[in-house]
């Protein structure tokens, strides 16, 4: 039986349909989960894609963490099952407490969109077959993907290896160039590129797949239990 | 009850708006040195005293209205900003 893979709709998603054909693609099935359900459907895994949920109003993610479906995918990560959280997914889940830090406007004030190039920082899970000092190739678009924490919580994210990978050219003007990081337990994960875009050759790097084969690798290890 | 709540970013947070309006006041010619951006809002509670309605307004401010990682927040009981 393939895994099933929770894809979150807000209003204002924009990438759930990439994610959902994305989760196909890696032989999974998508289940697309409404915002306004706290209802995770039996789901073994949570993916939560990009857009401008909410429009944005507040803050990036501030009204989507706080939704019902939220409380669901909180009660998944609280009971070790794992969440992907990808741009305003990524906002979202900071916003929620499930992953330190905080997504700011980009230091240039610029939307950017372009290829980043990862840098991996150590061997995770999240990144089968991925040495550290690696580099993944997976597209970024974003205009408020800087990310933030003060000096004591980067050292401590440093500390207990949450920090997993760092941007090669640090276009947004994250602190420490930091690009994905995780939950201290390590089931949840965050970053501003799009795993979800690079899984076809026809458009450039399948990099995406290794990060959504770590997410299934999760799942099943999940599962299993 | 109308509780007017000011979140700004905190001291010592980088605040890439203020600085760009900095550059664009400066550069029509008004002297200022440094702006800092943030939101006002105001809530209309129900509420039995303005201690209470002060307390619901904290209560929200720190839950919703900011993120302690970047902003404080100031609450003041009792007239609107513009009303």
């Amino acid at each position: 039986m393939s895994l099933r893979v929770g894809v979150t709709v807000f209003p204002g998603s924009c990438d759930e349909r990439d994610a959902a054909r994305a989760v196909e693609l890696m032989g999974a099935e998508p289940v697309e989960l409404w915002h306004a359900d706290a209802d995770l459907q039996g789901v073994d895994a949570v993916l939560v894609p990009g857009g401008f949920s909410y429009g944005d109003y507040l803050r990036p993610g501030a009204l989507a963490a706080r939704s019902p479906v939220l409380s669901a995918v909180a009660a998944h990560a609280a009971a070790g099952g794992p969440v992907l959280g990808v741009c305003n997914g990524f906002q979202v889940l900071t916003e929620a407490g499930l992953l330190p830090g905080v997504l700011r406007t980009n230091r240039t004030l610029r939307f950017r969109c372009e290829d980043a190039r990862l840098v991996v920082e150590r061997e995770s899970p999240w990144l089968p077959g991925v040495a550290a000092g690696e580099t993944l190739t997976i597209p970024s678009k974003h205009h408020d993907g800087c990310f933030f924490a003060d000096p004591g919580l980067i050292e401590a994210m440093q500390e207990r290896g949450q920090v997993l990978m760092r941007y090669a050219h640090n276009g947004n003007g994250s602190v420490g160039a930091i690009a994905c990081v995780t939950s201290e337990r390590g089931n949840v994960a965050g970053l501003m590129p799009h795993p979800e875009h690079a899984v076809d050759p026809l458009l450039g790097s399948t990099d995406g797949r290794i990060l959504l084969s770590g997410l299934l690798a999760l799942a099943g290890a999940a599962a299993a239990v | 009850m109308r509780v007017v709540v000011t979140v700004r970013p905190r001291a010592g947070i980088l605040d890439p708006q203020g600085e760009a309006l900095g550059r664009s006041l400066r550069g029509l010619g008004h002297a200022v040195s440094e702006v800092r951006a943030g939101k006002v809002f105001d809530l209309e509670l129900e509420a039995g005293s303005p201690a209470e309605a002060e307390a619901a307004a904290r209560e929200i401010a720190e839950a919703v209205l900011s993120n302690p990682l970047i902003e404080d927040f100031e609450v003041t009981v009792g007239g609107a900003v513009g009303a």
